[in-house]
């Protein structure tokens, strides 16, 4: 499978870059790692003009601290942020989803800010930058805007991100001392998610004092279980009292169904693994 | 059009090739080597796995533009005048193969897992693997393989 023609430019600067996209208008794409668009392309469900290929813009790479904030520049690929023991210390939900994204040969190509922007329900990003209340770094010609990640992910494959646009960086608050752990449900190797869940809390003397759990495909864009969140706030550490709390997981999901599982099957899924995501990152 | 440069098993190559090519096709088909394989074309199998700068990657799924003015060593890189890599040596001894068809991919990706974890548990190596299929099967001659390698402190490629 070959993609069809298209033009191709790879510029070095994101000035550059927005420039490109500005002159190809709504027949260009822009390639990440091409994790996900390579396929694409190859599979002929999509054909632009041109492609914008980010591979050889520097300053989107890596992963730095501004104060109580980790940066990570939109190009970073998934084996560094893997990598960074910034990320493991101050985003460890993040850290865990990473380690379960794809295979080797993918996360050394493809990137943080690709998958976000790509925004599949069944990717693995999505969810813990929601529980981790993760800004969203886009410029544009007219500069630069910061998003909130309730307002980032819009539909299915849908973002903030508008024509003309590029996500640059993330900004994750430091969630210093919080477990995480990213629970997540296939059948065989290196799949997709059925359902995954990302949950992190701060456990302060056997209760949780802080919880954040964000939900992969278990609706249109990754989702929050706000109920869950409430419910496990002051309650104790508990398998039992985790349990609980965790019953009301699939509330306000409206999960696909596919050959994959039904959207009921979905629901049953989510409390279950939501209270070992939730069990795990509380050190349970 | 494009022009590249990438550096493949070590030797220069400069080619004008269209931005759509594969880097899976530009290797077999402009540079020759076909040691790497094409096996589902849809990225899921790893039969066309080579090193890129060093770390593995799915050359059915990079275009052979992104890997200008980079280096690519493929499986026929990997011997050293007229020695087997310690990798594949070790397939051989232990049977790590069937029909052989991801066996190139998978020799690759092995060395990977133990440039990235020298000393890997038996399911670290499967999980460092899962992104190759065998579809004879044969997983457990090919685990086998690595921790001969890994026994024997052979941790990295000769040039990766």
């Amino acid at each position: 499978m070959i993609p069809a023609s298209f033009d191709y430019v790879a510029p070095t600067s994101v000035a550059e870059a927005l420039t490109a996209l500005a002159e190809a208008g709504d027949d260009a794409k822009v390639l990440a790692g091409g994790q996900s668009l390579l396929p694409i392309l190859r599979m002929r469900l999509n054909a632009p003009e041109k492609v914008v290929d980010l591979g050889r813009i520097e300053e989107l790479r890596g992963v730095r601290e501004d104060g109580d904030h980790l940066v990570i520049g939109a190009m970073t690929t998934y084996a560094d942020a893997l990598a960074s023991a910034a990320v493991s210390e101050h985003a460890a939900v993040l850290h865990a989803a990473l380690k379960e994204v794809a295979d080797p040969q993918i996360r050394h190509r493809g990137t943080v800010g690709g998958a976000l922007v790509h925004a599949d329900p069944a990717g693995d990003v999505g969810a813990p930058a929601l529980a981790l209340g993760t800004e969203f770094v886009i410029t544009g010609s007219g500069g630069e805007r910061t998003v909130a990640a309730s307002d980032f992910f819009q539909d299915l494959f849908e973002t903030a991100v508008a024509e003309g646009e590029l996500l640059t960086a993330i900004r994750i608050p430091k969630h210093t001392g919080w477990g995480g752990h990213y629970e997540k449900f296939v059948r065989v190797a290196h799949q997709w998610s059925i359902v995954a869940v990302a949950a992190t809390v701060r456990v302060d003397g056997g209760t949780i004092a802080e919880a954040a759990i964000g939900l992969t495909n278990m609706g249109s864009t990754p989702l929050r279980a706000t109920a869950v969140e409430a419910a496990l706030v002051g309650a104790s550490a508990s398998d039992e009292a985790i349990r609980e709390a965790c019953a009301a997981a699939a509330e306000g999901t409206d999960p696909p169904s596919d050959l994959n599982g039904s959207a009921d099957y979905r629901r049953a899924l989510a409390p279950v693994l939501t209270r070992r995501a939730v069990l795990a990152a509380a050190g349970g | 059009m494009t022009r590249i440069t990438v550096t493949v098993d070590g030797t220069s190559y400069s080619d004008e090739v269209e931005p759509r090519m594969l880097l899976v096709h530009y290797l077999r088909e402009v540079v020759g080597k076909t040691g790497t394989v094409i096996g589902c074309d849809t990225s899921n199998c790893g039969a066309c796995t080579v090193h890129l700068d060093g770390r593995s990657v799915k050359s059915c799924n990079v275009l052979a533009v992104q890997a200008d003015g980079h280096e690519v060593t493929t499986i026929e890189g990997l011997s050293q005048n007229g020695e087997l890599h310690p990798m594949q040596q070790a397939f051989h001894e232990c049977h790590a193969l069937q029909c052989g068809y991801c066996t190139p991919g998978m020799i690759m990706q092995a060395i990977d897992v133990l440039n990235d974890n020298p000393d890997p548990s038996e399911e670290e190596i499967r999980v460092g693997l899962e992104g190759n299929l065998c579809r004879c099967t044969g997983y457990h001659n090919i685990v086998r393989a690595v921790q001969q390698v890994a026994g024997q402190g052979e941790t990295s490629g000769a040039r990766s």
